[in-house]
């Protein structure tokens, strides 16, 4: 046994000295390590880690530089969600799920509403005009979020260029959300029974400015990636997961799809619309992270063909409601553009104030109590940027979720992360992960 | 929260009557593709009788509620016979006041091969809230059973590695389930304590 060094206490045990290392002076303990044959090291790879996409804190056991064994630990981002959706009214629970997966915010909300509408029996009542605002809002999600994977995924390996172009994509489709609903992210937009307001005035030419943009932009990466050999390099090959792997984990998304199924809930299985736009489903048959690169590449662009489709439609529906007409889901009031800003709807106000009383009560009741969901149990899915995003919704009959429950697509997903790298470099590990696109928010809840 | 006593509804209506969900059992014909489901599964299952106890067809849904005892055989069958090749996870349900079968856990599934959706529930009491794990059938159940009972405590017999998941190893009770009250946990910080919402101030 050595002198005692704090930074590296070591102990005894039954596999031989195990030591510690806390940071501080490495030099003492790599002395230490060199005496002894034994070259298996475990090493805690975040939760406070740049490259691990969030907190995730991974446990990697190292012979060398490769990774025998890895193992992930969630719950660092647990915020309780579910449970507090409980004790919150149907259309308070918008506001806490888009805090979930918060770069897919508008995900979070449709899988959410798209439950509650089943449980409503509303879901055919939806206006249509509602519909294509919420594949509109998705798409351009879609676009940000994958800008997100793909910036962070190639800074992660090192590539910093890409970050910049990426964010500056996903800084033109925040600034459309900002545009809609007043914020950037977690904007609680999508309602049960519809959207939170109609699109504000010349809306529709700006996005198609946008999409303009985004599309000469996209080249920007495009060309700085596809094909590059360093990125190559780094990328094929890497984070392998079969078609097999993928059904036995349960993992869908680009994952998924890089194995060359086109499994795709937007085409399989379409909610809110999605039958009636044209777009293709991206695959890759390399089962790698350069396969699920390229599929995210892919569907940027299937995602502006959608959101134009999506615009000429809204030029078609233009004045059409955003709401269901029940007035017993309806929320009671649309916000309206006043002397001061966006706020409560003047007419409203003077309707509930001064001329009706049964107005008054059914505002009141509808925003304190909220409206009632009949009992049962539905699970309502759709194809978020990482995956299926299934909500499991139970209603006992009252005005809050009696069980609200999550299939999170990061949460499932990550479980790949030991298939896909052990065995592998540590330095490919980092790769792995990043083509899984895993979002702690929505991993922990 | 915001000195409100009781039941821990904080939306101020403490006193609303709820309607359980209907514990009956649908009828044929089931319509969509649930009569087809429910015929293969009787042809490969011979047991079906005996282990599903009630099927459920409720808003375009199909649910198998499934004895426990029967469940990995169940699920294997319809992962080889049926091909619901995906298990989507596993979410629990505390009902106290239906006693004798107080948790449930609920198994959506997908099968890529035909695209279709059934969904099996199991029942246990909070006595002996065990359920075998479907892990060997979908390993990807993996972390949602660990998930499950992290907030329910039902125990998943079998599991490679039942430990907490989403809260601290060392967490007292099982968040999720009803008689865990939301809020009033103190929160400690290099041994100074911050103490709950609820206690922090009050709106009398």
């Amino acid at each position: 046994m050595s002198v005692f060094d704090p930074y590296a206490p070591s102990r005894d045990t039954t596999e031989g000295t195990v030591y510690s290392v806390t940071g501080g002076d490495w030099d003492a303990l790599v002395q230490e390590i060199g005496s002894t044959k034994e070259e298996r090291v475990v090493v805690n790879m975040g939760p406070q880690h740049p490259s691990t996409h969030g907190v995730l804190r991974l446990v990697l056991e190292l012979e060398g530089e490769t990774v025998t064994e890895a193992r992930c630990g969630i719950g660092y981002l647990h915020t309780g969600i579910e449970k507090n959706m409980e004790y919150r009214s149907w259309t308070q629970g918008t506001t806490f799920v888009t805090r979930m997966d918060y770069l897919g915010p508008l995900f979070n909300e449709t899988a959410y509403c798209l439950a509650v509408e089943k449980l409503l029996g509303i879901t055919e009542d939806v206006p249509e005009r509602a519909n294509v605002i919420r594949v509109m809002m998705m798409e351009l999600n879609r676009i940000s979020s994958h800008m997100v994977a793909l910036g962070t995924g190639a800074l992660e390996l090192g590539a910093i260029s890409p970050m910049f172009f990426a964010f500056r994509e996903r800084e033109t489709v925040l600034d459309i959300f900002e545009m809609i609903s007043g914020l950037r992210m977690n904007m609680a937009y999508v309602r049960p029974g519809g959207v939170q307001q109609d699109l504000p005035a010349g809306a529709i030419p700006k996005i198609r400015d946008a999409v303009k943009l985004m599309r000469k932009n996209f080249k920007d990466n495009t060309t700085l990636l596809v094909g590059n050999s360093i990125w190559m390099k780094r990328t094929q090959g890497i984070g392998y997961l079969d078609l097999a792997g993928c059904t036995t984990l349960g993992i869908t998304g680009p994952v998924l799809r890089s194995t060359g199924l086109p499994w795709d809930l937007r085409k399989v299985q379409p909610y809110s619309g999605y039958e009636n736009y044209n777009f293709d489903v991206i695959t890759a048959d390399s089962c790698d992270v350069y396969g699920r690169f390229l599929i995210r590449m892919g569907e940027l662009e299937q995602s502006l063909r959608i959101v134009e489709q999506a615009l000429d439609k809204l030029e078609k529906l233009e004045g059409a409601p955003v709401m269901v007409a029940d007035k017993k889901i309806a929320w009671p009031a649309q916000l309206a553009l006043g002397g001061d800003g966006l706020g409560n709807s003047l007419d409203h106000i003077r309707e509930i104030m001064g001329t009706s009383m049964e107005s008054l009560i059914h505002h009141f009741k509808l925003v304190t109590e909220g409206f009632r969901v009949p009992a049962g149990q539905v699970y309502a899915a759709i194809e978020s940027p990482r995956g299926e995003l299934g909500a499991h919704v139970v209603s006992d009959g009252g005005t809050h979720p009696y069980r609200m429950h999550f299939r999170e697509p990061s949460f499932n997903n990550l479980q790949a992360t030991s298939a896909m790298s052990e065995g592998g470099m540590i330095a490919d590990i980092i790769g792995a992960v990043a083509s899984i696109d895993p979002v702690m928010g929505g991993v922990d809840r | 929260m915001f000195g409100a006593r009781g039941t821990g509804d904080t939306s101020g209506y403490g006193g609303l009557v709820r309607s359980a969900a209907s514990t009956g059992s649908s009828e044929r014909p089931y319509g969509s593709y649930f009569d087809e489901v429910a015929d293969d599964l009787e042809r490969a299952y011979p047991l079906f009788s005996e282990a599903i106890e009630r099927v459920v067809v409720d808003r375009g849904e199909l649910t198998l509620h499934v004895k426990r005892e029967k469940l990995v055989e169940v699920a294997m069958i319809l992962r080889d016979s049926l091909k619901f090749e995906m298990g989507m996870g596993v979410s629990g349900i505390h009902y106290p006041k239906d006693s004798g079968r107080e948790l449930h856990a609920v198994y959506p599934l997908l099968s890529i091969t035909n695209n279709r959706r059934v969904r099996l529930e199991v029942s246990v009491p909070d006595a002996d809230a065990h359920i075998p794990s479907v892990v060997e059938v979908w390993a990807g159940n993996n972390w949602h059973e660990r998930e499950t009972f992290d907030m329910f405590g039902i125990i998943f017999d079998g599991h490679p590695g039942l430990t907490r998941i989403l809260m601290p190893d060392d967490w007292q009770g099982h968040p999720q389930r009803k008689d865990y009250a939301l809020g009033g946990i103190p929160v400690e910080y290099k041994g100074a304590t911050t103490p709950p919402p609820n206690e922090r101030r009050s709106y009398k």
